[in-house]
C-alpha cells in the first residue's frame, strides 16, 4: 500500500513540473486536470482501509470539481477570450523549472523539521503538498496572463488538499468539503472576471492592469 | 431571555425577508417594518419584565471562537436602555415605512431595511452582551450597519462623504475598545464580564489607563467634544428615522459602554469625575452654540444632541464623584438625572428629528432660512414639533425639565454639602446647565418660530401638506410620551433604584433612600404642572367669556405703515440668532460671503453663512492633511501589479515559516 | 402649604400694579412732572378687559396662547415664593429651579407668539430678549446657588425667611452682593432702564414692549399683568434676601416686606431716572458685571 501511495505523491510532482514547463493555456488546464484525477486516487489509496461514504463523497467531488467541472470552465473560457499561448513571461521557463526544483528542496527541508501531530501515511507527503503550493504562488508571481493566475491558484489549493488528505484525520473530510466549496465559488468569480476584463480591455495581459493604479 | 433571543431573532429574520423581497418596494418595506415592529414590540415585553421583576437569569450558548462565549445577561441597566432602543426602533419603522414611499422605484429598499433591522438587532445585542468578544462583535455590526443607512442617498456627493466620515471616526473608536477589552482580559484572565469585575480591583493605575481608553472609545460613539466631527455630518445625511434612531439611541450605546466599564473597574477616584463633568459641560456649551448658528434643521438637531449628550455626561460625572467622595445622594441623583435623560432624549430628539423629516419629506428643503408659515399647512406636525421643541428645553411640565431637575439638584446639593473643591465643581455644574439652557431655548425658538410660524418665506412652503398617519402615528406617541413623562416622572424615578445600583455600584437601598427628596421634589413639580394646566384652562375660559358679547376681528400683521411688506421681510433664522453669534463669533467662526448693495437703487445683494465646526477645521483636517502628506512618500510601494503583491505575502508567509522553524 | 402662604399671594395679586404706579410716579417726581395717578395701571387692566380682539391673519393657536401661557406660568411662580418672613405655598428642595424655568416657560410663551405674528419688530424684540435671558440665566443661578451656600438650605421656603440678624452678622457682606446681583438681574429680566426702556416706542429701541406689540384687549390685560407680577415676584426675591426677619411674627413680617418691596420700586426708579439706557452691545459687560457680584459671594462662602 505504501508504494503506491507514495508513486501517487510523485506523480503530483510531476503534474507540477509540467504545469510550471507548459506555455500553451491549454496543456496548464490539462495539468490541473490530472492533478485533480490523481487526487481523487490519493484520497482512495489512503483512506483504502475503511472507505466511509464520507470518503466516496469527498473522492467523487474532488474528482468532479477538480478534474472535470474547472477544467471544463477554464476551457469553455479559454474558447471565449482569444489567447492560447502565454506570452513573455516574467520568468522564462527554463528559470521556472529550475526554481521548481528549489522550491522542492526547501519543501523538503521544512517537512523535515515541521512537528507534526498524528501519524502520516508518507513522509514525502508534507513536502510535497507545500512544493505543489509554492507551484501555485510561483505561478501567479511569475507569469502575465490572468488565466495563468486562476490556475496557479487552483493548484495552490491543490496543495493545501494534499496536506489535509495526508496529515490530518478524522474529521478533516468536512473541513475539505469547506475549502471546496471556497475554490468553487472562487474559480467562478473568477472566470466571470476575466471574460469580463477581457471584455473591456480586450486583453488579458495583467501587467496592463497597473494602469490602474492610483 | 429566551424572549429577547427570539426578538433579535424576528429582527434577523424580517431584515433577510425584507432583502429577499427586494424585488417589490412596497413588499420589502412592509416585511421590514413588520419585522422591526413585532421584534421590538417583543424587546420591549423582555426588558419591561426585568424591571418590574428584579433581574433575570442569563444565557450562555456555546461558541467556538477563541476567548469568545455566547453569554448574554439582563440586569436592570441593561432592561433600562433596552426601552429606548426597542421604542423609538419601532415607532422610526412606522416612520419610516411612510417616509420611503417617496424613493419606490428609484432606489432599492430591501438593503436598507435589511440594515435597519440589523442595526436594532445589533444595539440590543451590544446591551445584553456579557462577554468581550460578543460584545466587540455586536459593537461592529451596531457601527457598520448606519454606514449603509446613511449613505442611501448616494447620489449625492455630501451624502457619501458624510458617510466616509462616519466611517472613520466609527472606526478610530473601536481601536481604543480593543486595548480596552484585551488589557481587561490580561488582567483577568478571560474575557467575560463576570471576571472583569473582581480582577480589576487589582491594578489601581491600570484604572485610569482602562477609564481613559473607555472614554476615548465609547465617547467618539456617543459624540463628546473633541470626538465628535462626525455627528454633526451623518446624522443631517442619513433618511429622516434613520437620524431618529442615530441620535436618540445609537450615541447612547456610547454612555451605556461607560457606564458598563464603569462597574468592572472599581471605586473611582475624583478626577474621574471631573474629566466628565468638564466634557460634560464642555460638549453641551459648543454644541448648542454651534447649533444656533446652523440654518439647517437636521444639521442642527444633530448639534442639540451633542448638547444633550454633555449634559448625560455632566450627571454622570457629577454621579462619579459623588460615588468617589463617598455622598450617595450626590451619586444617586447624578446617575438617576442621566439615566432619566437617555430615555427622555431618545423620546424628544426622536419626535423632534421625525418632525424635520416630515418638513423635508413635503417640501425638498430643511433649510430654515427657506420656510416658515407652515403651520397652517401641517398643523399637526407643528404642534408635535413645538412639544418636542418645548421639551429639549427643559420646559416644564415636560419631560426634559424632570430630569435636567435632578442633576440640577445633585449639583446644588455638592454646591451646599461638599468642601471647597467639590463644591465648586458643583456649582459649575449648575450654571453650566443654566447656560446651556438658556441657549437652547432661543435655538429651539428660533427653529420652531422660523420653520412652522410668521409667513411663508419663499414658494417652497406652498408644496407642503401634513404627512400621512404612519408618519404622524409615531410622532403623536412620541409626544404624548414626551408629556407622560414629565407627569408620571415620579413613578419613573420609582423604578430607578435597581438600574441605578447596577449602574453606581452602589446598594440599591442606599439609592433608593438618596432618591428620596428627589421623588418629593418630583411630586411637587408634577402638582404645580398640573396647577399651571389648570390655571391656564381658566385662564383661557376668562378670555373667551370676556370676548364673547364683542368683536373680534382679524386684519394684516401691523406693519408700521410700509406700502409692500414682503414676507422676506420677516426676520429669519440667522437674523434672530446674530446677537447671540455675534457675540460668541471667536467661538463660532462664522464665514460670511457678501456683496453688498451699491449705488442709489440697489438692485441686487446676497448674503451668505456657513458654520463649519471649529474643531473638524482647525484641529482635525490639519492633523489628516499632515499625516497624508507624510505617507504620501511612500506611494511608491503601489505600483498596481498584482503578481508583486502576492510575491510579497508568498516571500512574507515562508520567512515566517522558516524563522519559526 | 399653610393658609398664611395665601396672603402673600392675595397681597401680590392685589398690589403688583400698585408697584408700577410707584415707579413711575418716582420717575416722574425726578422729573418734576406731575405723572399719572398711583393707579393708573389698575385703569388700564380695566379698560383692557372691556375691549374686543382684532387678530393678526397671520397668526395660529400660538399667538393666542401666549399670554395665557405665561400668566399662569408667572402665577404659578408666585406660589414659590416666601414673603414676609412665612414660608410660601408650595415648596421642597429645588424650587428655586423651577421658578427659573417656569418664567423661563413664560418668556418662550411669548417669544412664540412674537414669531407667530411674522413680522420684523417682533422678531427683533423677540431676539434680543431671548439673548439677553440666556446671559440672565446663569447669573440667576449663581445667585441662589450663594444664597443656598450660606444659608445651607436649598429651597426658597428656608432660605429666605432664615435670614435673620445672625446670618447678617458671618455673611452680611455676601447677602449684600447677592442682593445687587439680584437686583441688576431684576432690571434686566424685566425690562427696565438700563436694559431696555419701558417707555419708548422707538421699534429699534424696544425689547421687551415690542414683542407683545400685535396683542390688544384682554391678551394684553393678561401680559400687563404678567409682566407686573413678574416684576413683584423679583422684588420679594430681593427684599428677602436683605430683610433680616426671619423668626418674625406673621403681620409684622408682611408689612415690614410689603414696606420694603415699595421701597425698592422707588429704587427702580430712582435708577431709571438717573441712567440711560446702555447700548445693546454692552448688556454681555452688564451681566458679566452681575455675574462677578454673584461669584464674588459664592466665592466668600468657602
Amino acid at each position: 500500500m505504501g508504494i503506491w501511495v507514495d508513486s501517487t505523491i510523485i506523480f503530483i510532482v510531476l503534474t507540477n513540473f509540467m504545469l510550471l514547463a507548459s506555455s500553451r493555456l491549454a496543456a496548464l488546464v490539462r495539468g490541473v486536470a490530472l492533478q485533480g484525477f490523481t487526487l481523487g486516487a490519493l484520497l482512495l489509496l489512503t483512506h483504502s482501509d475503511n472507505l466511509t461514504y464520507r470518503v466516496w463523497l469527498l473522492v467523487v467531488a474532488a474528482v468532479g470539481i477538480k478534474g472535470i467541472a474547472f477544467p471544463m470552465f477554464l476551457k469553455r473560457t479559454l474558447n471565449n477570450i482569444n489567447v492560447h499561448r502565454e506570452v513573455e513571461p516574467y520568468i522564462g521557463y527554463s528559470l521556472s523549472i529550475l526554481i521548481g526544483i528549489a522550491g522542492l528542496l526547501l519543501s523538503l527541508w521544512i517537512g523535515s523539521r515541521l512537528p507534526l501531530p498524528g501519524p502520516i501515511v508518507s513522509t514525502l507527503a508534507i513536502p510535497v503538498a507545500f512544493s505543489t503550493m509554492l507551484t501555485g504562488f510561483f505561478l501567479i508571481i511569475s507569469r502575465k496572463n490572468a488565466l495563468t493566475q486562476v490556475i496557479g491558484y487552483l493548484a495552490a489549493e491543490n496543495g493545501i488538499f494534499v496536506f489535509g488528505v495526508t496529515a490530518v484525520h478524522s474529521s478533516s473530510i468536512w473541513v475539505e468539503l469547506g475549502i471546496l466549496l471556497d475554490v468553487l465559488v472562487a474559480v467562478f468569480v473568477m472566470g466571470i472576471a476575466i471574460h469580463h476584463i477581457n471584455k473591456e480591455f480586450e486583453s488579458t495581459d495583467v501587467d496592463r492592469f497597473s494602469s490602474l493604479k492610483d | 431571555m429566551y424572549l429577547l433571543v427570539t426578538a433579535i431573532v424576528t429582527l434577523g429574520i424580517g431584515g433577510m425577508a425584507a432583502l429577499l423581497a427586494n424585488r417589490s418596494p412596497r413588499l420589502s418595506s412592509a416585511i421590514g417594518t413588520s419585522g422591526a415592529v413585532l421584534g421590538s414590540a417583543l424587546g420591549l415585553v423582555s426588558a419591561v419584565t426585568c424591571l418590574y421583576s428584579g433581574g433575570t437569569a442569563p444565557l450562555e450558548l456555546s461558541w467556538e471562537v477563541p476567548f469568545g462565549s455566547f453569554s448574554l445577561g439582563m440586569d436592570a441597566l441593561s432592561a433600562f436602555f433596552l426601552l429606548p432602543v426597542f421604542g423609538l426602533s419601532a415607532l422610526a419603522a412606522v416612520y419610516g415605512n411612510e417616509y420611503m414611499r417617496a424613493y419606490h422605484g428609484r432606489k432599492s429598499l430591501g438593503p436598507h431595511w435589511f440594515f435597519f433591522n440589523l442595526l436594532i438587532a445589533g444595539m440590543a445585542l451590544v446591551v445584553t452582551a456579557r462577554n468581550g468578544v460578543l460584545f466587540l462583535i455586536a459593537w461592529e455590526v451596531m457601527s457598520l450597519a448606519p454606514f449603509f443607512l446613511v449613505t442611501f442617498d448616494d447620489d449625492k456627493e455630501s451624502v457619501r462623504s458624510a458617510g466616509w466620515t462616519y466611517l472613520v471616526a466609527a472606526h478610530l473608536g473601536s481601536l481604543p475598545l480593543l486595548v480596552l477589552f484585551i488589557m481587561l482580559g490580561q488582567t483577568s484572565g478571560s474575557l467575560d464580564f463576570s471576571s472583569f469585575g473582581a480582577a480589576a480591583q487589582a491594578a489601581p493605575g491600570a484604572a485610569g489607563i482602562l477609564f481613559m481608553l473607555a472614554v476615548v472609545g465609547f465617547g467618539t460613539k456617543a459624540g463628546f467634544l473633541p470626538l465628535h466631527v462626525w455627528l454633526p455630518e451623518a446624522h443631517p445625511a442619513a433618511p429622516s428615522h434613520v437620524s431618529a434612531v442615530m441620535s436618540g439611541v445609537v450615541i447612547k450605546m456610547g454612555i451605556y459602554g461607560i457606564l458598563r466599564t464603569l462597574t468592572f473597574i472599581g471605586p473611582p477616584p475624583q478626577w474621574w469625575g471631573i474629566t466628565l463633568i468638564g466634557i460634560g459641560l464642555a460638549s453641551g456649551a459648543v454644541g448648542i452654540l454651534f447649533a444656533i448658528a446652523q440654518h439647517d434643521l437636521k444639521r442642527m438637531l444633530a448639534y442639540s444632541s451633542v448638547e444633550n449628550i454633555g449634559i448625560i455626561t455632566t450627571g454622570l460625572g457629577i454621579g462619579l464623584l459623588g460615588r468617589s467622595l463617598d455622598q450617595p445622594v450626590l451619586a444617586a441623583l447624578g446617575f438617576g438625572g442621566a439615566i432619566f435623560h437617555v430615555l427622555n432624549h431618545a423620546m424628544f430628539k426622536g419626535l423632534l428629528f421625525m418632525g424635520a423629516g416630515s418638513v423635508l419629506h413635503s417640501t425638498g428643503t430643511v433649510n430654515i432660512n427657506r420656510l416658515g408659515g407652515l403651520h397652517k399647512k401641517m398643523p399637526k406636525t407643528s404642534a408635535y414639533f413645538l412639544i418636542g421643541a418645548a421639551a429639549v428645553c427643559g420646559l416644564p411640565p415636560f419631560n426634559g425639565f424632570a430630569s435636567e431637575f435632578l442633576i440640577y439638584l445633585a449639583g446644588i446639593t455638592g454646591g451646599t454639602t461638599l468642601p471647597a473643591g467639590g463644591a465648586v465643581t458643583a456649582w459649575c455644574v449648575v450654571v453650566g446647565l443654566a447656560a446651556v439652557g438658556g441657549l437652547a431655548a432661543l435655538c429651539f425658538a428660533q427653529a420652531f418660530g422660523a420653520v412652522f410660524l410668521g409667513e411663508p418665506r419663499g414658494s417652497l412652503a406652498d408644496k407642503a401638506h401634513e404627512p400621512g398617519p404612519m408618519m404622524l402615528v409615531p410622532m403623536a406617541l412620541l409626544a404624548g410620551g414626551c408629556a407622560l413623562s414629565g407627569l408620571l416622572a415620579p413613578m419613573i424615578l420609582f423604578k430607578m433604584p435597581s438600574a441605578l445600583s447596577a449602574a453606581s455600584g452602589i446598594a440599591k437601598e442606599t439609592v433608593a433612600s438618596g432618591l428620596a427628596t428627589a421623588f418629593d421634589s418630583l411630586t411637587f413639580i408634577v402638582l404645580v404642572s398640573a396647577a399651571l394646566i389648570t390655571v391656564a384652562s381658566l385662564l383661557a375660559l376668562l378670555r373667551r367669556r370676556l370676548l364673547e358679547g364683542r368683536t373680534v376681528g382679524e386684519a394684516g400683521t401691523w406693519d408700521c405703515g410700509y406700502a409692500a411688506p414682503t414676507t422676506r421681510m420677516q426676520y429669519t433664522a440667522s437674523s434672530f440668532t446674530q446677537p447671540i453669534t455675534a457675540l460668541m463669533s471667536q467661538v463660532l467662526r462664522i464665514k460670511t460671503r457678501t456683496t453688498a448693495p451699491s449705488g442709489l437703487f440697489p438692485a441686487g445683494a446676497s448674503f451668505e453663512t456657513a458654520t463649519p465646526g471649529g474643531t473638524r477645521e482647525y484641529i482635525y483636517k490639519p492633523v489628516f492633511n499632515g499625516v497624508a502628506s507624510a505617507l504620501s512618500r511612500f506611494k511608491w510601494l503601489q505600483h498596481g501589479r498584482i503578481h508583486l503583491y502576492v510575491m510579497y505575502i508568498a516571500i512574507t508567509l515562508i520567512a515566517l515559516l522558516v524563522w519559526k522553524l | 402649604m399653610d393658609a398664611e402662604a395665601l396672603i402673600h399671594i392675595g397681597i401680590a395679586l392685589l398690589l403688583a400694579p400698585l408697584f408700577l404706579g410707584v415707579v413711575n410716579r418716582t420717575k416722574a417726581v425726578f422729573a418734576g412732572r406731575q405723572g399719572r395717578p398711583l393707579l393708573q395701571a389698575y385703569f388700564d387692566l380695566a379698560k383692557l378687559l372691556r375691549k374686543g380682539a382684532v387678530y393678526s391673519r397671520t397668526t395660529t393657536w400660538v399667538f393666542r396662547a401666549g399670554p395665557v401661557i405665561g400668566l399662569s406660568a408667572v402665577l404659578m411662580s408666585l406660589t414659590l415664593l416666601p414673603f414676609g418672613g412665612q414660608g410660601a405655598l408650595i415648596s421642597f428642595k429645588g424650587d428655586f429651579v423651577l421658578f427659573a424655568y417656569l418664567l423661563g416657560l413664560a418668556r418662550f410663551s411669548t417669544v412664540m407668539a412674537a414669531m407667530d405674528v411674522g413680522s420684523s419688530f417682533e422678531g427683533m424684540g423677540a431676539s434680543r430678549e431671548v439673548t439677553f435671558s440666556a446671559l440672565a440665566e446663569p447669573v440667576l443661578f449663581l445667585c441662589f446657588l450663594a444664597l443656598a451656600r450660606h444659608t445651607g438650605v436649598f429651597s426658597f421656603s428656608e432660605m429666605l425667611p432664615a435670614i435673620s440678624y445672625s446670618t447678617w452678622t458671618h455673611a452680611g457682606p455676601a447677602l449684600v452682593l447677592v442682593a445687587s446681583a439680584l437686583f441688576l438681574v431684576t432690571l434686566a429680566e424685566n425690562s427696565r432702564i438700563p436694559i431696555d426702556d419701558p417707555n419708548t416706542h422707538l421699534e429699534l429701541t424696544m425689547i421687551h414692549e415690542v414683542m407683545v406689540l400685535d396683542h390688544g384687549g384682554p391678551d394684553f390685560a393678561f401680559i400687563q399683568y404678567g409682566s407686573a407680577l413678574k416684576l413683584w415676584a423679583f422684588s420679594a426675591l430681593v427684599v428677602g434676601t436683605l430683610l433680616p426677619i426671619g423668626g418674625i411674627d406673621l403681620p409684622t413680617g408682611v408689612v415690614l416686606s410689603t414696606a420694603g418691596t415699595f421701597i425698592l420700586a422707588v429704587m427702580v426708579g430712582a435708577v431709571e431716572s438717573t441712567m440711560a439706557r446702555l447700548r445693546l452691545l454692552r448688556v454681555p459687560q452688564y451681566m458679566a458685571g452681575a455675574a462677578a457680584f454673584a461669584v464674588f459671594a459664592l466665592v466668600i462662602a468657602l
